[in-house]
This record gives C-alpha cells, structure tokens and sequence, in this order.
C-alpha cells in the first residue's frame, strides 16, 4: 500500500520542499514560526526552525499589511507565502488582493509581477458559524490577474502548492480545515501538478459531475451509489478553478450530454454558475438536460449541526441533482 | 513654522540639484495643463502636484536609482524627482504604446522600476503595505536599498497605515513613511478629518521617529530626509516624516478648490517654494541668473521633447487588452 499522509503533512512537506530548493521563498502569517506554536493547527510546524525566524515569520493580527507585504517582496524577486488563517480574513486584506496584486502586471504594462501564493482555510463542518468558515473562491475567480487553486487530496495539495508558489502570478490556494487530517496517498516528492488543469478521477458515459476541494468526497460518494442504479457518471477534479480547465470539461459532457457542478459555496453568483454558462454557451445543442448546480443554500453558515449539515451540500443532494438531468 | 529636527544647510550643489527637480516639476506640471486645455494629446486625468515639488525634490538628493518609491495619484513630482523619463511618463499620461505602462495604467498607476517607480497607486493608503514587502526583500537580502512610501495627510487616517507602520518598526525595516501634509484630504480639510494636530505625533503609537518638518524649505527636508535614509541604510528601522506643503491646483483639473480660509491659498501662493529657492541660490551665491535661465530653457527643450514624442507614438493595439492578464497572456 502507498504511504499515507494527511492534507497538513502534505502542505508542510511542500513549503519546506519550496524552502529548501529556494532561498527567495518566505512565509508571512499569523502564529506560523514554532515559538508561536508552528501555525494555529501546526501546518507550518517545523518551518522557522529549518530555515529561520527571519523566512518563516510571525506577524501580528494584520492581514492587509501581510498580503501587502507579499505584494511588495513579490515584485523585487522574491516567492512569498502569505498565510491568511481563515479565509474570511481574507476580507480586511481585498484592497491589497483586488487592486494591486491581481492588477499590477496589467497596469505596469508587464514591467512587474506579483509571485505570490496566498494560502488559506476555510470551510464548514465544525460549527464555528458564521464567519470563520465560508468558501468565497468566486470573488477572487471574477478578478482578472488572480489563479484560485483548491486541491481535494494531500497528494494534490503537494503538487499544486509547489505550482502555485513557482507561478509567476498570484495564487489563491485554498485549504479546506475539516479534512485537514484526511489521509490520502502520499506525494512523491518534487511532483508538480500543473494549474489550470483538472483530473478525471472516475470516467462515465451518462452524466459528468464537476466538483473540486471538499464536496468532492460527496461528489465521489454520488457515483457509486449512482453506479449502483446503473448511472454511470463520469467525475471531474476541477482542481484550479481559475483559469478552470474548460477543454476537459467539453470534451467530457460532449460525451455524456448532462453536466452537474458541485461546490460547497453557495450556489447564486457561483463558480457554479460561470461553469454552467460556459457549458450551455459552447454545447446548447448537444445537452440532453439543463445544468444543473449543487451548493450551499442561501444563507450565513449556521452554527446547529443540524442547521450546517442542512446548509452543506450532500450526496443526496448530488445523487437528486444528476436524476434531473435524466429525467 | 518650526521644524522638528536640526536643519543642517545642505551644500550648493544640494541646493542647485534640488533646484533643478523642482523647476522641471512645476515646467512639467505647466505643460500638462497647457496640454489638457489644448486637448490635443488625449490625457484624461491629472492630479497636479503644484506646491509639492521640494519634498521629493529634497528627498531624492539622497537616493539612488537603486532605491525603492512608491507613491500615489497625486504622485507625478515624486516620479520625475526619483528620476522618471519624461518622454514614457507623456506617452503614459497620453496613452500611448510607448509610455512606461504600455497605456494600460495611465496616471494613477505610472510604474518605472528601472528609475525605482516601483507602485503607483489610486488607492489612499494601499502602497503602504507594499513599501514595508519591498523593504523586507531588502532587509532579507541586506542590499542597503531604501523603500520611500509617499502619501497625503488624508492616508494617515486609514487603516492600512496603522498597520503598516505597526508592521514596519517591528521588523525595522528600512522604509521612510513621508507623509505630504497638504492640509486637504480631496476636498476635506486637514483638521476636520484627523483627530490629531500634527500626523507626525502618531508615530510614537509605533516607537519610531516621527519628524515634522515644512516641506517647502528645501533644507529643513533635505535633513529630514537624509536623517532618515541614515536611519534605514543602517537597518536602524523606520521614521515617519510629515512635510508641511501646500496644494496649489485643487484636486483635479477644473477643482474651483474653495475650501480654504479668506487669504490661505494667496498667503501659500505667495511664499511658492519653487521661485523662492530660485531666488535663494541667486542671493547666497550658489548660482547666476544666466546659468538658471540656461537649466531652464534645457528643461523647456526636454519637456517639449517628451511632449513631441507621445505626440508621435502610436496608441496601443487593441489585442494589448490580452496581454499582462496573467504570466504568458489572459485566459
């Protein structure tokens, strides 16, 4: 059997592998060198203690000025990694996310770029409410000049961070907290996975789910208890979200003729949203069925566990949404 | 007013070379107005620094190209002082293929590594942040660069400056946090928008050096700012700065700037820093009204020069809206 490591294995594995192949690597973020306990659930631990205080450093409680930091090293040269706990924080840092990171290459003519990964958690299942566990990848998606990485596995996660902080533009990657401690195959060392390219994890004929980070364990739970009324769905990993990866897309619902997008966001205004425009625009004809979306409902993620798993996309739910588009 | 810190008179050359940014600044800044009124270059925006030009002026005696600036919308004298190209920066402002952005950031968003221009920005208190992430490469790499952050009195009331200027005396990272008092924030009055007399006295909330001194008095900046630079060259740490300065032209083109009290504007217009050293260097003997005449009509020729070439430059293909979206193109 392969060996086994968890998303948080796999992510610190990744930026000590970055560190060590480049000294221009730096991490900013909050509570991340050892003294501060080697990150708030020890993703970084280990990090300050192989390559210093000085390239693994603490920050105070100030995102704007940490995402503004990596804005500033980025341009002169420098690979940094700026660690945004959650990513609803990422709120009090848009300015320097929005208008200049994602901007500066376009409104300096090309003279600089900004190389910066910005890594962040997020998602719901805990019952921390309202503000510490929202999937916004969307407004980051509709900002031209951004990539919005999101792996679903340890042994992607390694292969996309170590992409991500070689890119040379500013990335997005985007951590998912409640399966942090998932274990998954383990990463052959070096491996690069390269962005904007998705991965068909199981193929089918009669239907195509879309999914990437979280809700693709509920998505890969819906093909096999679809296989087992004889639906044979086909699961794509959408594994970047922007630039998404279109072409896998089309070529797999030319085939299946109905296509299903799950995410844990929630649906209106949606990743979801622009996949399934996209689709119809390109394949009006050929669909057997409308697209159809799967997300969270409309609303604040709610604190009542029954309230959250009602909120959550589930395999219900994804198992429902792919019977429309046979009916 | 009185300065805070020991004015050291800083020697001729100093004094002429601060001269000479200045006179280029305001001729600049007369020539952008003459060509917005004409209309016939296409500039659509401009946010003239008129009454500003000693601080950089100043402040540039002490840096190299090597150094990093960066700055904000009204920001087009701290570029040229820094040592911006006048015929890119024109092609910029009129939007042509050959400008330092290829057309595509335009005033408010002039950029020139190669002269240090690293950031412009349209956002009050968003370069900030960015000055202290310059600083730390240097820091990291010990290259000996200083990072300069210019913005207005009205940026020091965002959130983006505490926390950079928290950030920056922690680390003692080698930044200057220059802040041009020009007594208006946009078309709010200095004293209605910030709870405090003097932004320099905030700097002790951060334990750093906060020097308050009239921008407008080529020696008393040019200490300021030597002072300062000293400072970060010697990884000493961060100092804010607060240069008393005066805006001449309102806050855009057009600005019936009536927001000032019977005789405030008249009185500033009356001591503008830019004749006044013209006439100092005269008076203490550091030049003669031939050789300033002479610089002058140089400055004249150089103007019209940059000028004539954005005149002459192409505006910039359609198919560039694809290009610089992402490394190799858009999407």
């Amino acid at each position: 059997m392969t060996a086994q490591v968890n998303f948080v294995q796999a992510i610190n594995q990744a930026m000590h592998d970055a560190m060590a192949d480049d000294p221009n690597v730096l991490i900013l973020g909050e509570d991340i060198a050892d003294e501060e306990g080697g990150g708030v659930v020890k993703v970084t631990t280990g990090l300050s203690s192989s390559f210093g205080a000085d390239r693994v450093r603490s920050t105070p409680i100030t995102e704007e000025a940490i995402i503004g930091a990596a804005v500033g090293a980025a341009l002169v040269g420098k690979r940094p990694i700026a660690e945004i706990m959650l990513m609803n924080f990422l709120t009090v840092g848009m300015d320097q996310i929005v208008n200049h990171a994602a901007k500066l290459r376009f409104m300096s003519g090309g003279q600089t770029h900004v190389p910066m990964t910005i890594r962040t958690m997020t998602g719901a299942g805990g019952g921390a409410g309202g503000q510490h566990t929202d999937m916004v990848e969307a407004w980051f998606a509709h900002v031209a000049g951004m990539k919005v990485v999101a792996p679903s596995s340890p042994a992607e996660a390694y292969g996309l961070l170590r992409s991500c902080i070689e890119d040379d533009d500013p990335c997005l990657f985007v951590e998912n907290m409640p399966t942090y401690w998932t274990n998954g195959d383990a990463p052959e060392r070096g491996t690069r996975i390269p962005l904007g390219k998705a991965a068909v994890v199981s193929p089918g004929t009669d239907v195509t789910i879309i999914s990437y980070a979280r809700t693709m364990m509920e998505s890969g739970a819906a093909v096999k208890a679809l296989s087992e009324e004889g639906v044979s769905a086909e699961l794509i990993d959408l594994r970047t979200i922007a630039p998404f990866d279109l072409e896998t897309i089309l070529e797999s619902v030319s085939k299946t003729k109905r296509a299903v997008v799950v995410h844990e966001a929630v649906t209106p205004f949606g990743v979801g949203a622009e996949i399934s425009a996209r689709i119809t625009e390109e394949l009006f004809s050929e669909l057997a069925a409308p697209v159809q979306r799967v997300g969270s409902t409309f609303n604040a993620v709610p604190y009542a566990q029954a309230l959250e798993e009602a909120h959550l996309p589930s395999m219900q739910r994804v198992v429902d949404a792919v019977r429309r588009t046979l009916s | 007013m009185t300065n805070d810190n020991n004015t050291e008179q800083p020697p001729g050359s100093s004094l002429l070379a601060i001269y000479e940014r200045a006179a280029r600044i305001r001729k600049n800044d007369e020539a952008f107005h003459g060509a917005m009124q004409s209309g016939k270059l296409g500039i659509r925006i401009y946010y003239s620094p008129r009454g500003q030009e000693i601080i950089p002026a100043a402040l540039c005696d002490h840096l190299t190209d090597d150094d990093y600036l960066v700055t904000i919308y009204r920001g087009v004298h701290d570029q040229i002082a820094k040592g911006i190209p006048l015929n890119e920066l024109w092609a910029e402002y009129a939007g042509r293929a050959t400008g330092t952005c290829k057309g595509k950031g335009g005033p408010m968003h002039v950029t020139h590594p190669k002269s240090g221009n690293m950031v412009t920005t349209g956002i009050v208190g968003g370069s900030l942040p960015i000055a202290n992430g310059l600083a730390l490469a240097s820091q990291l790499d010990d290259d000996k660069r200083v990072t300069v952050a210019c913005f207005g009195d009205g940026a020091s009331n965002i959130g983006a400056f505490h926390e950079s200027l928290n950030m920056a005396s922690l680390w003692k990272l080698p930044v200057i946090f220059l802040c041009q008092n020009n007594l208006i924030a946009e078309h709010t009055r200095f004293e209605k928008g910030t709870a405090v007399a003097r932004v320099a006295d905030r700097a002790a909330s951060y334990s750093m050096p906060g020097v308050r001194v009239d921008g407008n008095d080529p020696a008393a900046m040019w200490s300021a700012a030597k002072d300062a630079v000293a400072r970060a060259r010697a990884g000493e740490g961060p100092t804010l700065i607060e240069a008393m300065t005066f805006r001449f032209m309102g806050h855009l083109i057009g600005d019936p700037d009536e927001h000032w009290r019977e005789g405030e504007k008249e009185a500033a217009l009356e001591r503008d820093p830019v004749p006044a050293l013209r006439k100092q260097l005269i008076a203490d003997g550091h030049a003669s009204e031939e050789a300033l005449t002479e610089l002058e009509q140089k400055l004249d020729e150089e103007i019209v020069e940059a000028m004539n070439f954005a005149q002459n430059s192409p505006k910039p293909d359609v198919s560039e809206l694809g290009v610089d979206v992402l490394a190799g193109g858009a999407l």
